[in-house]
């Protein structure tokens, strides 16, 4: 293709890229680098119901006004917001590494800071949920492809429906299942033969029940994926395989396997992102006071009677920063891989 | 053929409704938008004022749970997208905060004649809300549990610790307190309220500086811990939603709850005759032999945009009006919706907990322009002392950190 034929073709897109995605992340980056002005306080008389008048504070709105006209974007503060409590928390890491006596108590001071305690489940959930939903799907895709041509139909819609479900919706059925009084939940009550027994109210298990939540809504896209990839292997290799005396196992790790790897990475590539984001089952499970997630703390941040935008853009930089690095080792290998070609 | 006549019907009743409203209403025209909160009580003053509606007047409502996420973005363009929020007095802070509302001193003036003076919310001298309802949270109990073990309903929370006690050793039942613990908003609530009830004040006087790493709070936590003891183990994801579930279904015997639900707390379906008959409702209780109660004291009103002609500032003004207009108090169902502020409400069965908790001096929700950090920092940082992941101690200096934290981002401290 000429290069004036594609800048032509190609313009429409740059321009909905840049408006779509570049210009919100450079807005996202300015705002994490001003905050609120200081806010002008004053004692007033305030009068309500059933009360009366009492002294409170409030906020001088005529000098403040001045200040946020002579600066509408607020005071430049610079990477402050990134290294605060709240973030990276680098004063506070700091002080944990110099009086900690032991690994473990490091650790677990190092986890009482809110950035730190998203940071590890985030990153568990990610690492768990991802491997296992590409093994889960791999495995669902190779079962029904070797199903007869009459139950596939069927057996695909079944095992696409987790994916149909609308996450939140998802997540609050198995929410209400577990509770101690619904269907799961009753039945691991007799199990662990407590009757006190929740699974709600324990950390580690709640981990298990998110991880296995996000495995069961997610694996039917890595199935989809695989299902199709499946559909283009050659025939004839997979024969040639047979005719070798090839054992099921050895077509699958020698044939299909290789066969689906740039499929693989694929479905590597956009869970990783998705899961590094994970949200949705956290609210759908009311599970923050066991975990929380970069995304949890943006929504978190936003709902307050107070919204915290400054705080918000720069968690929703570090999500992007996150998301980088995690995928930076997959980009290199596909990168690699271009060049070997080429 | 039927359905058409109902619908034709219905048309002629709407535009009856609608030039009889507009007599009362005397909006000549102008642009009425209303967000707020979803309960009972909050409709019926939307529909009040969408009975303003006319060819010359446009009245929308947008009321939602998730109104706090939105009112404040919708009022801050020019012309404001929203004319009118519905507020409580922890929520016009925010609106306070970024100047979005108008002093309403004028058109009280004007068209106010009828309002109560305790309906005119006042800040530094101006009218900034009319309050139309009052709310609390305070005791509810099942009266036939106690009459059985012979008991008076608690006064005190150690009381209520002790009945509690008695109900489950006595094998009436496992779990027999209730309470909105879910971690975040609710937990943090629960924690003012027992906070406030031993003493404590959230600030140090005059400043955005915290003091809720006191032994207030260390009381109150262990308080609430000890509480904790005798909820369902889920306790961490019930909200108010969830704890009046366990209530109607018969699995708790008390409980500390708002107000605005009490009275509808039975007539859902699916609650049992047992919870029907033995509900009974009382005022707040104390804690640590103070005589404050623990809990806060709340209005819900309606404010009027800044960012707006003011025609349409008018027209908002008159249809609001006409929302808390004395007339619901003549319809049994939307009377019993609220403990309303209104001339001639009369107290119903169940406000008698909010009437209690005003004459008992309840402290209101401070209405501080960093309270609502304070209260994110409590919901989010409380939930490991309640798991007893760490001390009451360590829980409220994390959250007097994650305070600091956000307010000087928000610039209230240095």
């Amino acid at each position: 293709m000429k290069h004036r034929t594609f800048f032509w073709f190609f313009l429409p897109t740059a321009i909905a890229m840049l408006l779509f995605i570049a210009a919100p992340i450079v807005s996202v980056l300015i705002q994490s680098v001003f905050a609120p002005h200081e806010a002008v306080l004053i004692e007033v008389e305030n009068c309500t119901p059933l009360v009366g008048c009492t002294t409170e504070t409030m906020i001088d709105q005529e000098a403040t006004r001045d200040l946020r006209e002579a600066q509408p974007l607020g005071r430049f503060v610079g990477l402050d917001i990134y290294l605060d409590r709240a973030h990276l928390a680098i004063e506070e890491v700091g002080q944990i590494w110099s009086t900690s006596e032991t690994w473990g108590s490091f650790w677990s001071r190092i986890f009482n800071l809110p950035f730190y305690r998203a940071m590890s489940f985030t990153l568990t959930y990610t690492f768990v949920v991802t491997p296992a939903l590409i093994v889960l799907g791999l495995m669902i895709a190779l079962a029904v492809n070797s199903l007869h041509r009459h139950l596939k139909g069927l057996m695909i819609f079944f095992s696409l429906l987790p994916m149909i479900v609308t996450p939140i919706i998802g997540s609050l059925i198995l929410f209400w299942m577990v509770d101690s009084r619904g269907v799961l939940g009753s039945a691991l009550v007799s199990l662990a033969g407590d009757p006190n027994f929740s699974l709600k109210a324990s950390t580690g298990l709640t981990w298990v029940m998110l991880i296995i939540y996000g495995i069961w809504s997610s694996a039917p896209f890595a199935f989809v994926v695989f299902y199709a990839g499946l559909q283009t292997l050659p025939r004839d290799t997979l024969e040639a395989a047979q005719i070798d005396g090839a054992t099921r196992w050895q077509q699958v790790r020698y044939v299909i396997i290789p066969h689906l790897t740039p499929l693989v990475t694929f479905v590597a590539l956009i869970q990783l992102m998705d899961n590094f984001r994970v949200l949705e089952p956290i609210i759908g499970f009311n599970a923050s006071a066991h975990a929380t997630s970069l995304s949890w703390i943006i929504l978190n941040d936003l709902g307050g009677e107070t919204r915290q935008l400054s705080s918000a853009s720069a968690n929703s930089v570090l999500t992007l920063i996150g998301v980088a690095i995690l995928l930076s080792p997959v980009l290199v290998r596909t990168w690699q891989d271009f060049k070997r070609k080429t | 053929m039927k359905h058409w006549k109902t619908s034709a019907l219905a048309t002629a009743f709407v535009a009856i409704g609608a030039s009889t409203a507009y007599a009362e209403c005397g909006i000549s025209e102008g642009r009425v938008s209303v967000v707020g909160n979803e309960f009972p009580a909050i409709q019926t003053v939307g529909a009040g004022a969408q009975a303003c509606a006319s060819g010359s007047v446009t009245v929308d409502t947008n009321l939602t749970a998730d109104h706090q996420k939105i009112n404040l973005a919708g009022m801050q363009g020019d012309p404001a997208e929203y004319t009118s929020a519905i507020i409580a007095n922890s929520s016009i802070v925010a609106l306070m905060n970024e100047d979005v509302i108008r002093p309403l001193d004028d058109l009280v003036a004007k068209h106010g004649g009828d309002l109560q003076k305790n309906q005119l919310i006042t800040i530094n001298g101006k009218i900034m809300a009319v309050a139309f309802m009052a709310n609390a949270q305070h005791l509810m109990y099942r009266k036939d549990i106690l009459a059985d073990l012979g008991v008076e309903p608690p006064k005190t929370y150690e009381e209520m610790l002790d009945i509690a006690e008695m109900i489950r050793s006595k094998g009436i039942m496992e779990n027999p307190v209730g309470g909105a613990y879910a971690a975040g908003w609710n937990l943090a609530q629960e924690f003012n309220n027992m906070f406030l009830g031993y003493g404590g004040s959230h600030f140090k006087p005059g400043t955005a500086e915290p003091s809720v790493n006191s032994e207030a709070g260390v009381n109150a936590l262990n308080m609430m811990k000890a509480l904790s003891g005798y909820m369902n183990p889920d306790f961490l994801t019930h909200d108010s939603n969830a704890t009046n579930a366990e209530y109607r279904a018969g699995n708790i015997a008390l409980l500390n709850m708002w107000g605005s639900r009490a009275a509808t707390q039975t007539t859902t379906d699916g609650v049992t005759d047992a919870v029907k008959n033995g509900h009974a409702v009382a005022g707040p209780m104390t804690v640590g032999g103070g005589s404050t109660p623990a809990s806060t004291l709340w209005w819900d009103g309606w404010t009027v945009a800044k960012n707006i002609s003011d025609a349409d500032a008018e027209a908002t003004f008159l249809a609001m009006k006409n929302g808390i207009d004395p007339s619901i108090l003549s319809d049994e169902e939307t009377a019993k919706q609220a403990v309303w502020l209104i001339d001639g409400y009369q107290p119903t069965d169940a406000a008698v907990g909010v009437f209690e908790a005003a004459k008992m001096g309840t402290i209101p929700y401070p209405m501080l322009p960093y309270m609502g950090l304070m209260h994110t920092a409590l919901g989010n940082e409380l939930a490991d002392f309640m798991q007893g992941k760490e001390s009451a101690e360590q829980a409220l200096a994390d959250v007097e950190a994650a305070y600091i934290t956000a307010a000087k981002e928000k610039g209230f401290l240095n």
